[in-house]
């Protein structure tokens, strides 16, 4: 019949798999490639780092994605999905790039030997071992922070990511070229809302503006490096975080002045907190969700 | 020779004999209604009603499995997972697009769906407390829904056709990723599989439910049938899902729960025992807990984003093409 | 059982004559305007029309329109136009798929303009 034709050619839509966003069986993200750490690069530095970038992106797909089913509209319930999905990709090259350099910490004392690296990573490392910034950890009161936290997270990881192109770690290089385009169409995607929140209404302008007061701070410490990143750089692997902060403060200042928004301070430059494992209570309990059911059932596979 | 037309609004309509008559033929001829050709009212309404409560069934979908997003047990589950809400937020979307090709409009819609005034999948007012219920809802209620939806790739009213066919490509990954998630858990541990047979004790009679009822029982049939807005009847639609599960059933390595499964050889059907409607009413009569806390969920999308519609709107206001 | 249908594509849907369907006689100012989508799908082929969504202005719905209709790599251009900036071709008695029915693609209830300072009605 007719439908059992149109039935079957859509359940074995194998040869078109291409077509498909994800297909069947795991899929390790790093298949196929040479994971071997060029000369002269210290594997748990690079592993650190992996965390530090891998860790932010994992965190804020997990922010964005508390708003599925509660976004503005359904087309914005769309586009925070896709912009989680990507951030949620770089995380797991990202975690297995750190895995694959052998950074497990304590992860792989907790997690069964059959759980893939970027899973005993981002499920069974405890919240002290997380890399993340507080930027990312911090919760959304409403749309408005939602979309001023990712313009200036995506801001920061874009100035970033475009540098890290050159990186010495071939694989890190190639996981900074994916994720600039990823990321530029995120910053744009947030900063084109921002715009619209800081000179729609009155409302939306107050909502924005409070947005900005609430997200400013979290920027002071992103822009210290930590040692890892100050050796790295050096060796021309990483990308130290106070060469991108005017880059970033001038993008951030110009979105700001378009919205129609007052421009804060620039926060002074703190130590680095998150990327040394000292966190809010937030964080703790975003990962108490992220990670509850995987830890309830270790010798699980999924 | 002709005069020619000047004003386009002023050539005369036929008569609505004609226009049914038109409109009679080209359903005989399997050829596609269009969102300007003349249609019945009753044709007109009842595609609203279908295509509103699908696009509401698709958005309020989102919700159970959207659950299990946050605490998805690995990030490759998570992204499959994320891709598929994100879906189904898409077929909304597309079938909102199509209702508001006759003359609907989809806030109005989300508001009726808000007020209750109409109605969505009783599916979806089932709760989801284990991980497997993800993997059992790919496969046995997305199983369901492509033999419901299949047929309505050749639906009658062209937009809605098309908005399925977008659809139906994009369910068979929904259902091929439930399924390897049951296979996954079924070569797990031993708890893993007690859960799957647990979700999958739970979701079958459900799952066969949503065919809706029997075809006596089942008036406005016919009339979908004539109007080629249904396909197949609910029974028939029934048994293909029945016939289709039973060996995926078997290559799991789970039991369905009904004693009175068995292959008929004579008619080259599996037959199934009998559906207890009466569960199924209390389900529909939609006065359970998950019924409110999925509308509540949409209307606080709808109203606490209120603003931010309404900024978006006055900022397109301000800077509008050719104004200062 | 006459209180449920199984039409739509997750069946088993409550219905009845309550159901109501007719839109709102005033319409809601709540929406955004609708835009149809058209997509070239790969080099050497026209844009074709795809679909439609409803953004606040023409930046926002090629967002969405990217989001929405290319997220698995359906398209390599897309074009957005509000629905409203379409016009069509006349209806023309001759053709009997072509019957009159306004002169609007999209028929939807538009915007009335509601002066400043009444409130959202």
């Amino acid at each position: 019949m007719h439908e059992e034709t149109v039935y079957d050619a859509l359940t074995n839509a194998h040869g078109e798999a291409g077509h498909w966003a994800f297909g069947t069986g795991f899929d390790d993200p790093l298949a196929g490639v040479d994971t071997t750490v060029p000369d002269g690069i210290d594997p748990a530095d690079l592993g650190a780092y992996c965390l530090m970038l891998g860790d932010d992106a994992l965190v804020l797909a997990q922010r964005l994605t508390q708003w599925i089913t509660r976004a503005p509209e359904l087309e914005e319930e769309v586009a925070i999905g896709n912009i989680a999905l990507d951030l949620l990709g770089q995380a797991r090259l990202l975690l297995a790039r750190a895995g694959s350099v052998g950074v497990l910490g304590r992860s792989r004392e907790q997690a069964t030997a059959t759980i893939p690296d970027e899973d005993a990573l981002a499920y069974f490392r405890d919240v002290d071992e997380f890399r993340s910034t507080a930027l990312v950890a911090a919760p959304d009161a409403d749309f408005a922070q939602a979309v001023v936290r990712l313009v200036a997270a995506s801001t920061v990881r874009l100035a970033v990511f475009t540098r890290l192109r050159s990186s010495r770690d071939p694989v890190l290089a190639a996981i900074a070229a994916k994720g600039v385009h990823e990321l530029a169409y995120h910053r744009d995607h947030a900063a084109r809302w921002v715009l619209r929140l800081g000179d729609g209404t009155e409302e939306s302008h107050r909502r924005a503006r409070s947005a900005v007061e609430a997200v400013w701070p979290l920027l002071a410490d992103l822009f210290t490096a930590t040692d890892v990143e100050e050796r790295l750089a050096a060796a021309g692997v990483a990308v130290d975080p106070a060469a991108v902060r005017d880059e970033v403060r001038d993008v951030l200042t110009q979105v700001l002045e378009r919205a129609t928004l007052p421009v804060p301070a620039w926060p002074a430059g703190a130590p680095p907190r998150g990327r040394l494992g000292e966190h809010g209570p937030e964080l703790a309990e975003l990962l108490g969700i992220l990670q509850g059911l995987a830890r309830q059932h270790p010798a699980a596979t999924w | 020779m002709s005069a020619p037309t000047l004003d386009r609004s002023a050539t005369g309509s036929p008569d609505e004999a004609t226009l049914q008559e038109q409109f009679d033929a080209t359903i005989a001829a399997d050829r596609r209604i269009e969102p300007r050709d003349w249609m019945p009212e009753g044709y007109r309404k009842t595609l609203v009603r279908q295509v509103a409560q699908h696009a509401h069934s698709e958005i309020i979908g989102m919700q159970p499995e959207g659950d299990w997003l946050l605490a998805a047990p690995s990030l490759r589950r998570k992204a499959v997972l994320l891709a598929k809400v994100q879906d189904e937020a898409g077929h909304g979307l597309y079938l909102y697009s199509a209702a508001e090709t006759l003359g609907a409009d989809r806030a109005d819609l989300t508001d009726k769906l808000i007020e209750g005034r109409q109605k969505y999948s009783s599916i979806f007012n089932y709760p989801t407390p284990a991980y497997a219920d993800v993997g059992v809802i790919g496969w046995l209620v997305d199983g369901a829904a492509i033999c419901n939806q299949v047929p309505l790739c050749r639906s009658s009213y062209g937009p809605y056709a098309r908005a399925m066919i977008r659809v139906c490509k994009e369910e068979s990954f929904h259902q091929r990723q439930g399924y390897e998630l049951l296979m996954t858990m079924m070569r797990g541990t031993d708890e893993q599989r007690a859960m799957v047979q647990d979700a999958v004790d739970r979701w079958w009679w459900p799952s066969l439910m949503m065919f809706g009822p029997p075809d006596d029982e089942s008036p406005n049939t016919a009339q979908s049938m004539a109007w080629g807005i249904k396909r197949h009847t609910n029974d028939e639609l029934r048994q293909r899902f029945v016939d289709m599960t039973v060996p995926q059933a078997q290559a799991l390595g789970v039991t369905l729960p009904d004693p009175d499964l068995a292959w008929d050889a004579d008619s080259g059907h599996w037959r199934f025992g009998a559906i207890d409607w009466e569960e199924f009413r209390r389900v529909l009569a939609g006065d359970g807990p998950k019924n409110a806390e999925r509308i509540a969920r949409r209307r606080a999308a709808r109203d606490d984003n209120a603003w931010v519609v309404e900024a978006a709107t006055a900022y397109a206001r301000k800077h509008e093409r050719g104004a200062a | 059982m006459s209180e449920v249908t199984a039409e739509g594509g997750h069946g088993a849907i409550p219905t009845g004559p309550e159901v109501p369907v007719q839109p709102r006689a005033r319409a809601v100012q709540r929406d955004w305007p609708l835009y149809e989508v058209f997509v070239r799908g790969k080099r050497g082929l026209n844009h074709v029309h795809v679909g439609s969504l409803h953004a606040p202005d023409d930046e926002m719905a090629i967002d969405a329109a990217r989001d929405l209709y290319t997220r698995r790599n359906e398209g390599v251009s897309i074009w957005v136009v509000r629905a409203v900036d379409i016009t069509a071709s006349s209806p023309d008695e001759k053709d009997p798929l072509f019957a009159p029915s306004g002169d609007k693609v999209y028929r939807h209830p538009t915007f009335y303009e509601i002066p400043d300072g009444v409130p959202h009605i």
